[in-house]
């Protein structure tokens, strides 16, 4: 079943293919994706290692392939070994953070460019959207939040994961995904309509609502809560 | 690697039997139907996949290899070059771990006054939170109640769950979710503001809150973002690897280990959270996990040799729908709420078999029994697997509903060439939760004074199965609490004169070596070695 897959499965796979990590060369095969192929190589990884599944934005690599001149990058966890492809890792970029105290903000346009004035500086290269490895519209969202726009550019960059390689390649020194972190927050807390219902609950538990029941619950006997359990309502 | 063409062959079958099976739901399972395919299907039931531990606060109880192998190491720390009088960080609350419940921890410690260190073995924020999809739960609409959801988590659980962790898990889950969305959490709403909320198995109202399927990202930046606005002390790459007692036996601190200089660092500390998640990465049983990089039981370790008590550690939560296709993404998570918006497992035959929101330990062994009966479809790479016939959901929702509400899944499988709107997708279980963990109480407190723990590292709460969207709830209902506690009793604590010591690992050591078990390993591990190619 799912048992001894590794080696086995190295020894299926026919197909190899060649690529070189700071510079050595290694024969992997070329099924696996660039973190695997790492280990595979017999690197232990440390920085530029999280999730391992594309969630979290710590294994951002760059790489470029033989005979061809540009660099390009991705996520190790997320993309393909190729042949002569060259690779380097960059997990920590280092980025301007601004300070906020979230409760002290406003939810109007001007909050994003006063704490990040330096957005307005965007040349409009596009070089932020064409780095992304998610395919956000990077530089769009910059636009609406340079325009005080920050729900429109709180939805665009919602499925950011914060790998910074927007900021790596930017020419005015925006740090794109720290804005679109601002933009997002603030759309939470001021902008996007409340729920109404949460307060309501809240009350109710506070006014002792349902401690008669869970009190019930949490002194009933095993057959007890089963009963209870196997004949619950199930809302459809 | 879109499906190769035996693949597209077999997906033809799910397509002829799909507008059939629209609209008619495939029965529940009996409670003794679903304890056969438990006693017979279920990891956790394989006898010889677990062993008495040996030695500690549970000797005689029943542990799976995998983790008696850790909590039977040696400690790695080197005694020798440690000074435990030289202190590099005296503080109130250590935080050890930085997802979740550390970084909510460390939020509700810092608002009660306390002085925080957060120390966390990888990156901050990198954890198994980041990687939750699905969403977090919560009984806050009018037709359901705290009451529902307790009955719901204790039925899920197996009636074996701690009573008073239940309480506080269902009973503080309101104003969590009122807390994130103060801090700015963009939860998926309607156009009236209530929250937009759906099932996941084993719920009996629709109470799960969604982030599209980025719900733990989506809670962490933020909950990141705060803790570094606050300016909250932070070490990165720094794994605590034992803690440090006072004379009375009490924690006082902990020795953590700067990866990359390899030197060690002692932290006094009147209070010490443990939130180092769980066990994923030992991968019991060999299965492939969902879990983060850093999820090697560490923080049990280190607790077990201090002398905390675990709970619930023979029972391991393995989520019904990993990847099992393409290869690049085996054992992968496939979010729940993909179940939850209505897609059905399918075997080899185009048939469903189990009603698709099942509790997780029952969906997960109907699936491994469908394989077992050699009903399941072989993927190139000789993994099993099972359809999840995705696309039923924009048939059940509308076109675009995939698209909309999961993101993270679709971009996963187009990365590889699968298009999970149009095409069903291949999965089969994959490890994904530590149920048990160390004992704690409704305050958070471990059975050692002054040792405290929330999140996955805990124990008790979810019994012996945990439902989707509880442990998003858990981490924030234990940390906020965990925070709270921790820094209202460090205010009470003197700890000018106590004196740090290892004393209590180096007994364990002896013990160790009474016990006839030879140092062959170290422990914590820290960081899986995937070198040897055997899993990943």
């Amino acid at each position: 079943m799912l048992n001894q897959k590794g080696y086995e499965k190295k020894q299926k796979s026919n197909e190899f293919v060649d690529i070189y990590i700071m510079g050595k060369r290694y024969n992997v095969p070329s099924s696996l994706t660039i973190m695997k192929a790492f280990e595979y190589a017999g690197y232990t990884l440390l920085r530029g290692c999280g999730c391992r599944a594309g969630f979290c934005g710590a294994c951002s690599t760059v790489y470029r392939i033989a005979g061809n001149h540009e660099l390009k990058v991705g996520l190790a966890c997320q993309t393909k070994v190729e042949n002569d492809m060259y690779l380097t890792q960059i997990p920590f970029y280092p980025a301007h953070k601004v300070n906020y105290e979230i409760d002290k903000l406003q939810g109007d346009g001007d909050q994003v460019v006063e704490l990040y004035p330096e957005i307005t500086k965007c040349l409009g290269c596009n070089a932020c959207s064409n780095v992304c490895p998610q395919d956000i519209k990077v530089m769009k969202y910059v636009s609406h939040a340079i325009r005080g726009e920050i729900s429109k550019a709180a939805d665009e960059s919602f499925d950011c994961l914060l790998c910074g390689l927007c900021a790596s390649k930017c020419p005015a020194n925006i740090v794109q995904y720290k804005v679109g972190l601002l933009c997002r927050r603030l759309h939470g807390k001021y902008l996007a309509p409340k729920a109404s219902h949460i307060k309501e609950r809240i009350n109710e538990i506070e006014e002792d609502k349902f401690d008669k029941q869970l009190d019930e619950l949490t002194n009933a006997s095993k057959d007890e809560l089963a009963n209870k359990y196997n004949n619950r309502d199930i809302e459809k | 690697m879109s499906y190769t063409s035996q693949l597209r062959e077999l997906i033809k079958r799910v397509e002829k039997t799909r507008e059939e099976r629209l609209g008619h739901d495939f029965p529940r399972m009996t409670p003794e139907q679903k304890q056969d395919v438990l006693n017979n299907h279920h990891p956790d039931y394989i006898k010889d996949q677990f062993r008495k531990a040996k030695i500690g606060p549970n000797k005689g109880d029943r542990f799976p290899h995998e983790l008696c192998d850790v909590i039977e190491g040696y400690p790695a720390v080197k005694w020798d070059e440690i000074d435990t009088s030289k202190i590099d960080y005296d503080v109130d609350v250590l935080v050890v771990g930085g997802g979740g419940a550390g970084a909510s921890a460390s939020l509700l410690a810092h608002e009660a006054g306390a002085d925080v260190l957060l120390t966390t073995k990888l990156r901050f924020g990198d954890s198994n939170t980041v990687m939750a999809q699905g969403g977090i739960q919560a009984a806050d609409k009018s037709n359901d109640s705290p009451a529902t959801h307790y009955l719901d988590v204790i039925g899920g659980g197996h009636y074996s769950n701690v009573p008073e962790l239940v309480r506080a898990l269902v009973t503080d889950a309101p104003s969590v979710i009122d807390w994130l969305e103060d801090l700015g959490v963009m939860f998926d709403k309607e156009d009236d503001g209530s929250m937009k909320t759906r099932h996941g198995g084993g719920t009996s109202k629709k109470r799960m809150h969604s982030a599209r399927d980025y719900t733990g990202a989506e809670i962490m930046r933020v909950l990141r973002d705060e803790v570094l606005c606050r300016d909250i002390n932070v070490v990165e790459f720094s794994p605590v690897v034992e803690l440090l007692m006072d004379k009375e036996g009490k924690a006082a601190g902990a020795v953590i280990y700067n990866f990359e200089t390899e030197e060690y660092q002692v932290v006094k500390a009147k209070t010490v959270i443990i939130t180092t998640g769980g066990l994923g990465r030992l991968h019991t049983q060999k299965f492939p996990t969902s879990n983060h990089y850093g999820a090697t039981a560490d923080g049990l370790v280190l607790a077990y040799r201090a002398g905390a008590k675990l709970a619930f550690m023979d029972t391991v939560q393995y989520h019904p729908t990993g990847a099992s296709y393409p290869e690049q993404i085996e054992g992968f998570l496939i979010t729940e709420k993909v179940r939850g918006l209505g897609a059905t497992p399918i075997n080899v035959d185009g048939e469903q078999f189990v009603y698709h929101l099942e509790t997780r330990d029952v969906e997960a062994s109907a699936i491994i029994r469908e394989c077992a009966k050699g009903k399941g479809i072989t993927t190139p790479s000789g993994m099993q697997g099972v359809w999840l016939d995705s696309p039923m959901i924009d048939k059940l929702h509308g076109e675009g509903t995939i698209e909309k509400e999961l993101p993270a899944m679709v971009r996963q499988f187009a990365r590889f060439g699968v298009d999970i709107k149009k095409d069903p997708i291949l999965v089969y279980p994959t490890l994904h939760y530590q149920n048990g963990g160390i004992l704690i109480n409704d305050k958070c407190e471990s059975s050692v004074e002054n040792l405290y723990v929330a999140g996955e590292a805990s124990g008790g709460t979810h019994g012996r199965n945990r439902l989707m969207g509880n442990s998003l709830l858990d981490i924030l209902v234990l940390g906020r609490r965990a925070g709270k506690n921790a820094a209202a009793k460090a205010q009470s604590i003197d700890n000018k004169s106590a004196e740090l010591n290892l004393e209590h690992a180096e007994k364990f050591v002896e013990e160790l070596k009474k016990e006839g078990i030879k140092r062959t390993k170290t422990s914590p591990i820290l960081i899986p070695d995937y070198t040897d190619g055997e899993l990943s």
